[in-house]
């Protein structure tokens, strides 16, 4: 197809993975605002009342840009497992691997919609938190590309993730043993000053505390870590996983025989 | 130009199971095909492999000329297919999941959405546009795949057993859409169960047994070789009658079977009964033609090869 007709394509696969998690907006957008509401009403403003300043900033104001990465982090990735492995369950997934569509639009349109997933919830409940603390710009540049960057990564994980699942546990182990626990261990909550020195550098060993970082840097002009490091190092995270997807789905691993 | 050409086609799933040994196969443009074999034959694998759904292990596909190797969308763009089982989102609406079809081949939504229209009414499913996929009976779902199929106005339909499970009007009007698009030149290739519905509507044919291809040919040749069909008479009678020059079988005390070779007819069959006192009070095939001939070219097939 020429790249007219390839742009038709990726645009159609990305209005249909928007279509469908607007069509289901109740599992899917208002869940992480609930969510965000109980962590601001309880720990921004029962418990972080009495936790005092945290890097300079009320502990609201510290939680704010962690909570938001959280729920981009586990929309993005969530959106497009599931979608891509309700695809394969369905068998839907025959309607692009007989048509032209090519690989990297595959890609892009799946990836497209949880990122567009991530962009709204985002919105959602940075509008929330209006409701409880004066949010703080330092840096739009920033806090768009970091939240693009990151909801480009785990949307891209979570599809491989759905390229590999055979059952519907399969899509939700990653998130419950490994995504859960590195978020909640990713310095949303605090900053990594707080621990000793070993654990700081253990805690650098985990990816999402330069998103986090970066994130928060954006909102705040603060982070515990460098901010271009963290860019950098989503970039690269997002070449690895993109290339791993692309070849993934060019063997036809997991939707092929 | 061929519409189809398969040369030394074979696969071997994991597990070792081969499910084609080296098929050979030419279709010609505007042909009406059918390919017919018994379960597990290799014929949903062949389908699979024609529309990138299967990777083969080895040999050649060429969808009109285009090389399915190396000119992968070009060749994907003159099939559409009509999968066995339903594969569409149950969630979506009769419309979308027709337009994001034409979508995908590249046809921009405003042309996708004239096609919609075009197709769905002509397959009756137009005033049921907008309910979701799930609610639809099954003879709709299958007529659903057959627009869906059609969205990108492909040159060559594969329909892997379109009318499995639905009843005889749906089937027959089925028959008449498929019979149109064909004389309007579009190429299709059907599997099917039911041997009538080739016999009715394919001018080619080839039987695919174990994965091989065990004959191909045209329908009107294929049906020339059947020289004995089998009859089935409801009698009255006090033994069983013998009949010179025919194999006979009595399968319970009134019904009779007769091998009726075709260049003896059915009269001397009569005289001979009625010179025994026999009653002849019914009388019917006991299968179709082309089911009796299907069933002798796989069993010999399975004979040869067994040697």
């Amino acid at each position: 197809m020429d790249s007219g007709s390839n742009f038709t394509a990726l645009t159609t696969l990305w209005i249909k993975e928007c279509t469908r998690f607007l069509r289901i907006w109740i599992q899917t957008l208002v869940p992480p605002a609930i969510t965000m509401t109980l962590y601001f009403v309880i720990f921004g403003s029962l418990i972080g009342e009495r936790i005092g300043q945290m890097g300079g900033f009320t502990y609201m104001e510290f939680i704010v840009p962690g909570l938001i990465m959280m729920a981009i982090i586990t929309n993005s990735y969530a959106n497009v497992s599931s979608s891509f492995f309700s695809a394969k369950f369905q068998r839907n997934v025959e309607e692009l691997l007989v048509s032209p569509v090519p690989t990297w639009a595959i890609i892009l349109g799946f990836v497209g919609g949880g990122v567009a997933r991530a962009s709204l919830i985002g919105i959602i409940v940075t509008a929330v938190s209006l409701f409880f603390v004066d949010v703080n710009i330092h840096s739009v540049a920033i806090i768009v590309v970091t939240l693009l960057l990151t909801s480009i990564l785990f949307a891209t994980a979570g599809l491989i993730n759905g390229i590999f699942a055979k059952t519907f546990d399969d899509i939700s182990v990653v998130p419950t043993f490994v995504l859960t626990p590195l978020t909640y261990l990713g310095g949303v909550f605090y900053s990594l000053t707080l621990l000793p020195e070993f654990w700081q550098w253990v805690s650098k060993a985990n990816p999402i505390v330069y998103m986090v970082n970066g994130f928060r840097y954006g909102f705040l002009g603060v982070s515990d870590v460098n901010v271009f490091v963290s860019l950098g190092l989503l970039v690269v995270f997002n070449l690895v996983l993109f290339s791993l997807a692309y070849v993934l789905l060019q063997r036809g691993t997991g939707i092929r025989s | 130009m061929h519409a189809l050409n398969i040369s030394g086609l074979k696969k071997v799933y994991k597990g070792g199971v081969e499910a084609l040994k080296g098929v050979d196969l030419q279709v010609e443009q505007g042909d009406f095909f059918a390919l017919l074999g018994p379960n597990g034959a290799g014929k949903s694998t062949t389908i699979g492999i024609i529309s990138s759904l299967v990777n083969a292990t080895q040999g050649k596909v060429n969808v009109f000329d285009f090389d399915l190797d190396s000119q992968k969308a070009a060749a994907k763009a003159c099939i559409g297919l009509v999968p066995q089982e339903f594969n569409f989102n149950q969630f979506e609406t009769l419309q979308q999941i027709v337009i994001n079809q034409a979508g995908y081949y590249g046809v921009p939504r405003s042309e996708a959405k004239q096609r919609a229209e075009k197709y769905l009414k002509q397959l009756e499913l137009w005033d049921k546009r907008n309910a979701r996929a799930r609610e639809l009976s099954g003879g709709m779902k299958r007529r659903l795949m057959i627009a869906r199929a059609l969205m990108h106005e492909p040159k060559m339909l594969i329909l892997d057993e379109p009318t499995a499970g639905v009843d005889i009007e749906i089937r027959r009007a089925m028959w008449t859409f498929l019979r149109e698009i064909n004389e309007q030149g579009i190429t299709i290739i059907l599997t099917t169960h039911y041997l009538e519905e080739a016999e009715m509507l394919c001018r080619h044919i080839a039987i695919i047994d174990k994965g091989r291809i065990v004959e191909n040919t045209s329908m009107k040749s294929l049906l020339a070789k059947l020289n004995v069909e089998t009859f089935v008479l409801d009698v009255k009678c006090s033994g069983e009658p013998v009949l010179e020059g025919f194999t006979t079988r009595m399968t319970d005390a009134n019904t009779l079977e007769v091998d009726v070779p075709k260049t003896t007819g059915l009269n001397p069959v009569f005289s001979q009964l009625d010179q025994q006192g026999v009653q002849v009070m019914s009388m019917r095939n006991k299968s179709n033609r082309l089911e009796e001939l299907f069933v002798r070219l796989v069993e010999s097939g399975r004979e040869e090869g067994a040697e």
